[in-house]
């Protein structure tokens, strides 16, 4: 009991502090599970990111069900995984009542306003970050080229591409 | 309503590879286009919360889209519904096979994701650009974001709170000048 315990207030900590996205999360997750409570080893760790990486969803989701598992089985899995999520649906709530309170104030407005680039130049950085590890060929640059075409231009629906990808990427490499 | 927002996350939550903001375009494509739940210029706003506040992008971005079509039940039914496909999946691969990873043909079908991934996140700037009609000093600031990111290696919430104070203090001061003048300047 005292483990799921743990395993909740870790998981709800790393919920609570990764800004960015789930990579940033990844070295807070080193932290907590293999250094502080040692948990699992630093091999199995590297497994896990690169299963989460591999799998749909969120990575900070995939890994905390994977990790409750390997710590404390489907319990574990269930505790990790709420406790991952649960700052973003307290935080996000807060903000959502927050601004429908003070629409009307310019405030949020002038707040937008300086938020909106700022996102768009980390979109932007997010596709540098992915483009470096993704690019490995000329076929790479080729799939993702097409897959722009179709999505942006053509307005295909992004499921089906990435669907078409990965069989693409079947027959390509 | 309910139903048919948890079909949707569970849809959108199926199809997230590598990180949220590839999500983007999938959930635009959902909720702006196909169902109209959301205002295309609203979108972009959606993201920049999502993105501002801690944890995954996906979770906060349809917690924060559920409460607007529908509440609190909205918030919590959008929230399982994009957490459950990857929950399921992560289980059962947990429990058996967790040498997924070392499989000849995930590894060839996760090349091919991976470069689609980058596409989905051109394709959302593409998209957000269109729609949220940045003036230049937003486009500026929007470039001068992206390389400090990528060369500074920066905390991206620091980008953010800069971003806030930069345009709190110019358009506070534009208000200002505006009164004293009694002109309304365009953005």
């Amino acid at each position: 009991m005292s483990k799921l315990i743990q395993l909740f207030i870790s998981f709800f900590k790393i919920g609570a502090f990764s800004f960015g996205g789930g990579y940033a999360m990844l070295p807070l997750l080193e932290k907590e599970l293999i250094e502080k409570h040692q948990w699992i080893s630093s091999t199995d760790f590297i497994d896990i990111a690169a299963i989460s990486e591999m799998t749909p969803g969120p990575i900070a989701v995939n890994s905390a069900t994977f990790l409750g598992y390997k710590i404390a089985g489907v319990l574990g899995s269930i505790v990790a995984t709420i406790a991952v999520i649960l700052p973003s649906f307290i935080i996000i709530s807060l903000i959502f009542k927050f601004i429908s309170k003070f629409k009307s104030s310019p405030y949020i407005e002038w707040i937008f306003r300086g938020i909106r680039p700022v996102v768009l130049g980390l979109i932007g950085a997010a596709a540098v970050t992915v483009g470096k590890t993704s690019f490995v060929d000329i076929k790479a640059v080729i799939i993702s080229i097409l897959l722009f075409y179709l999505v942006s231009i053509r307005k295909l629906n992004a499921i089906l591409g990435i669907i078409l990808a990965g069989v693409m990427g079947i027959f390509l490499y | 309503m309910l139903l048919k927002l948890f079909i949707t996350f569970f849809k959108i939550g199926a199809f997230t590879f590598g990180g949220g903001f590839a999500m983007i375009p999938i959930i635009q494509q959902e909720m702006v286009e196909k169902n109209n739940w959301i205002k295309d210029e609203d979108f972009l706003d959606i993201i920049s919360v999502a993105q501002s506040a801690p944890g995954p992008i996906a979770v906060n971005a349809s917690v924060y889209v559920g409460y607007k079509i529908k509440g609190l039940p909205g918030a919590l039914v959008a929230a399982g519904g994009t957490v459950l496909p990857s929950f399921l999946t992560i289980l059962l691969i947990a429990i058996f096979f967790s040498r997924f990873s070392e499989n000849i043909i995930i590894q060839k079908i996760f090349l091919g994701i991976r470069p689609a991934v980058v596409a989905l996140i051109l394709s959302a700037i593409y998209g957000l650009l269109k729609s949220s009609r940045l003036n230049r000093g937003q486009l500026l600031l929007a470039l001068t974001s992206f390389f400090i990111i990528v060369f500074l290696d920066l905390n991206p919430i620091y980008m953010i709170i800069l971003g806030i104070a930069i345009s709190i203090f110019y358009n506070k001061s534009k208000n200002s000048s505006n009164y004293k003048s009694t002109r309304t300047l365009d953005d």
